[in-house]
């Protein structure tokens, strides 16, 4: 049964002056995440990631459609119970230390009294903040509360983890933290959903992705399957400079620095690449397929044909 | 709860505690309505409030003024015989905002005339009034209150011919100020003076209240020169006849009257057996000095303040 | 259910608390007394009713401010610096939030208030040199000041939960001195004719009776204040209080948070 599953989940808004005017912030949206997933909710800035992820937490209330969670209806009090989230560029009370909101977030969870200490020391050392926990955090950096917006949807032990934008702010070293942890719950059995327009962050931790631009669903597939086809392209990698003219005389891309070379030719070339190769004396290192990227999907889903009847339909999902 | 039964629930709520809530206001007033006028007693000083009041003094001018015409029309409306606080409001409401003219015309009539028409203290009603002219000097209407208070309540008419004729001096003055100056002198105390006087006043006053009096005043003057000149007339008809008259229209056969006299208000005068000549329901005529039928108490002013 | 209420107040309160702001008005509420003691040098016979007038005024001119400005921050600049987002993520019910602050904040405002009446207390004893029966009734007036407060911090709540931060300011600033007026408002009902007569009655109803609970002159008199009165003001100020803090939760409960 999907965690979550969104039937035309829409959201309008009257703009301008009067509020006569209508901008369509998310257009009807089916949707549904399988347990366990993770799954990837990508779109350039602005595309209705942050106002699906209101609604689905019922900050902000649909214009038509509906959305359910771990089987229920969202905005169900039993759901936020075993729900996470992190908003976006997330910000606190000034005044309190992370340890104290952190408690404070956890009462109002409902975690047992008993176990509420412990679990917060837990989740500062698993984001890295147990040094800092006893400062206020009006001092915090962004990085240092993106953190601990990340413990606080994650404390509870919640089933479904919603997180907006989660790596904004961080990093590198934060990101590669934060991309553990998602693998983390994951290994844990928790379903995770997470938008962002970084695509990398996304080829490497999503099972499932969904692109979506202008408010619109375009595209939605996994993450294997995207990134599966292969292009009919190679990359070869060597070393020595004096293969180098004989591989550009083929008309492959080449970028050559120093002893190694690389480059990029059609599948039915490479015979004469590695003959070349070792005509020249020169040592082949790699040969390598081109697999296609996400962000060639992602471009491609983007691209101004591009509209949700040319979506792949979805691997499962039960329709309510 | 699902959340259909808590909308219902917190609308019943809220507007049910409405509606209670603005009930107790309503007993609120009730029992705090007479601690208002105690806690007036302890009205701080026009100064100290002009200063606490931030520069908005105009509008606590305005609010004094408001509360000082409550306070007056309240307890006359109870026929009260004491108008304890209406100096100090007034004094507070000047001190806050001295050009408010009204406050001087007001008070120079409701401050000195005798109760229960106002508050009988005519003393205040001077300083009050000489407070104006000094904060006002282009105000020369406020000579005539003073030229008033002086002649209809000190009978000073000495001084009130000198208050109608400084007025009279100031630029913008209308030339009835000289002729008043000039009747208070020669002919202080009679009634054509004050008839002058009333009708001045009338038509200078734009306050609703101030009108009324003043219309009260000629009213009362027209009752007390009929009820003369019909005792008169009863007076001559006996010399002639040796009889009383038993009625007006006797007096009319005689020729000594036209028709059948009436009060300004339109009633009949009554003609009792001994010759005296009455007003038949002299509690809608205050001021009058004549025609009370014995046994009545003096006038008390009708309600339509 | 209750338990998160009695959180969220608990936070509220501490939040109020380490916020300076808060600080900077007590410190102001002891200087102005202190210029009171001073003032109260200068006339004699009536210091102790210039210390109670001037105590009495600023603590509840003090509360009212901090009761608005925080009280207005409460949510609106919750909902706009969005700290609310991972609050109502949770399990929390939107009316248990507003009803949680309500607390929070009056519980503030309480114990703010009891500071500084032991600031009054105290140059009071220092003014007059002893304690009078009459100061009992000092307690009166302080509690009426907290009703007020009461009053103040549920509107505050109110318009906070539909409006901006600085619209919602200025909405309850500009209540309070109508509720301040409130006496005159119907005076001024009474000099006009028919329907507007009603209608300027009605609205002068409607609004909060601060007016009503304003009796600081009386007690720096010494004064009595009967007991129809108090048990009158108590239950106007639940009921009122009540009646915003629903509206409160009724609006806030619609709304599209940014």
């Amino acid at each position: 049964m999907p965690v979550i599953e969104t039937f035309g989940l829409e959201k309008r808004y009257l703009v301008g002056f009067w509020r006569k005017r209508e901008r369509i912030g998310l257009h009807p949206l089916n949707l549904s995440v399988e347990d366990g997933e993770v799954f990837g909710f990508l779109g350039p800035n602005g595309a209705g990631k942050t106002t699906t992820l209101k609604l689905l937490m019922g900050l902000i209330f649909p214009t038509a459609g509906s959305a359910n969670i771990l089987g229920l209806p969202h905005y169900d009090h039993r759901v936020k119970a075993r729900i996470g989230y992190l908003p976006e560029n997330p910000y606190f009370y000034d005044h309190l230390t992370a340890e104290e909101l952190l408690e404070y977030l956890a009462q109002l969870s409902g975690v047992d009294a008993r176990d509420r200490k412990r679990r917060v020391q837990e989740m500062l050392a698993r984001v890295g903040l147990t040094e800092s926990s006893r400062m206020q955090l009006r001092k915090f950096s962004k990085g240092m509360l993106q953190r601990v917006g990340i413990a606080q949807a994650i404390l509870h032990e919640p089933q479904v983890v919603f997180l907006d934008e989660p790596m904004s702010g961080l990093d590198p070293i934060g990101r590669r933290e934060v991309r553990d942890l998602i693998q983390r719950l994951k290994d844990e059995g928790r379903t995770v959903f997470f938008s962002t327009h970084i695509l990398s962050d996304a080829e490497s931790l999503c099972d499932r992705v969904a692109v979506i631009h202008k408010g619109e669903l375009r595209g939605v597939g996994a993450v294997a399957d995207l990134t599966s086809r292969v292009t009919g392209e190679v990359e070869v990698l060597w070393q020595g400079a004096a293969a180098t003219p004989a591989l550009i005389a083929l008309g492959a891309e080449v970028h050559a620095t120093g002893e190694i070379g690389r480059a990029t030719l059609a599948e039915t070339q490479l015979d004469a690449a590695i003959d070349a190769i070792r005509r020249a004396h020169a040592k082949l290192i790699a040969v390598t397929p081109v697999r296609s990227t996400l962000e060639d999907y992602f471009v491609e889903r983007l691209g101004p044909g591009a509209s949700t009847s040319d979506a792949p339909r979805e691997k499962t999902g039960v329709r309510g | 709860m699902t959340r259909r039964v808590l909308t219902s629930v917190l609308s019943v709520v809220a507007i049910c505690c409405l509606a209670g809530a603005m009930a107790t206001a309503v007993a609120l007033d009730r029992i705090r309505g007479d601690g208002l006028k105690e806690e007036e007693l302890y009205l701080p000083s026009g100064a100290v409030l002009k200063r606490l009041s931030l520069g908005y003094n105009g509008l606590l001018a305005d609010i004094y003024w408001t509360r000082a015409v409550q306070y007056f029309g309240d307890l006359h409306h109870e026929k009260a015989m004491r108008y304890r606080l209406l100096y100090p409001l007034l004094d507070i409401t000047a001190q806050l905002d001295p050009h408010l003219i009204v406050t001087y015309e007001f008070g120079s009539i409701f401050l000195s005339q005798a109760p229960p028409e106002g508050a009988g203290e005519p003393q205040n009603a001077v300083k009050l009034v000489e407070r104006g002219i000094r904060e006002n000097p282009k105000a020369w209407r406020l000579w005539a209150d003073l030229g008033y208070i002086q002649a209809m309540e000190l009978h000073d008419y000495k001084a009130a011919s000198k208050s109608f004729q400084m007025g009279a001096q100031i630029p913008g003055a209308r030339p009835w100020m000289s002729v008043m100056a000039a009747a208070m002198a020669e002919h202080g105390g009679e009634p054509a003076t004050a008839h002058y006087l009333w009708t001045r006043l009338l038509e200078n006053s734009e306050d609703t209240m101030l009108k009324q009096n003043a219309a009260n005043h000629l009213r009362a003057l027209q009752v007390d020169d009929d009820i003369q000149r019909l005792e008169a007339a009863v007076a001559e008809y006996r010399r002639r006849t040796s009889q009383q008259p038993q009625n007006f229209s006797q007096l009319i056969s005689a020729g000594l009257l036209r028709e059948m006299p009436a009060d300004p208000l339109g009633r009949p005068y009554t003609l009792s057996p001994d010759g005296r000549v009455y007003v038949q329901n002299p509690s809608d005529m205050p001021f009058i000095t004549r025609g009370i039928p014995p046994g009545m108490k003096p006038a008390i002013v009708p309600q339509t303040f | 259910m209750n338990a998160r209420i009695g959180w969220i107040a608990f936070n509220t309160f501490r939040e109020a608390v380490r916020d300076r702001v808060l600080y900077n008005l007590i410190a102001f509420a002891l200087i102005m007394t202190a210029a009171a003691v001073l003032v109260g040098q200068i006339s004699i016979q009536i210091e102790r009713i210039v210390v109670v007038n001037l105590g009495l005024t600023a603590i509840s001119i003090f509360g009212i401010i901090i009761a608005i400005f925080i009280g207005v921050g409460l949510v609106a600049k919750e909902i706009e610096k969005r700290t609310l987002y991972t609050v109502l993520s949770r399990p929390v019910r939107r009316w248990e939030f507003i009803v949680g602050k309500f607390f929070g904040l009056t519980w503030t405002l309480v114990v703010n208030t009891f500071f500084m009446a032991l600031g009054l207390f105290a140059a009071l004893l220092y003014v007059a040199g002893q304690y009078t029966r009459a100061d009992l009734w000092l307690l009166v007036a302080l509690y009426f000041i907290v009703l007020q407060f009461f009053l103040m911090t549920a509107l505050a709540l109110l318009f906070s939960s539909f409006s901006t931060p600085i619209m919602s300011s200025v909405f309850a600033f500009a209540v309070f001195l109508i509720g301040t007026f409130a006496d005159e408002l119907h005076d001024v009902a009474q000099m006009l004719p028919g329907v507007s007569k009603f209608l300027v009655n009605g609205l002068a109803y409607l609004v909060p009776n601060f007016a009503a609970l304003n009796v600081i002159s009386q007690v720096a008199h010494g004064e009595p204040i009967e007991p129809r009165l108090i048990a009158l003001n108590s239950l106007y100020a639940l009921l009122y209080s009540v009646a915003a803090i629903s509206f409160a939760a009724l609006i806030f409960d619609r709304r599209n948070l940014k």
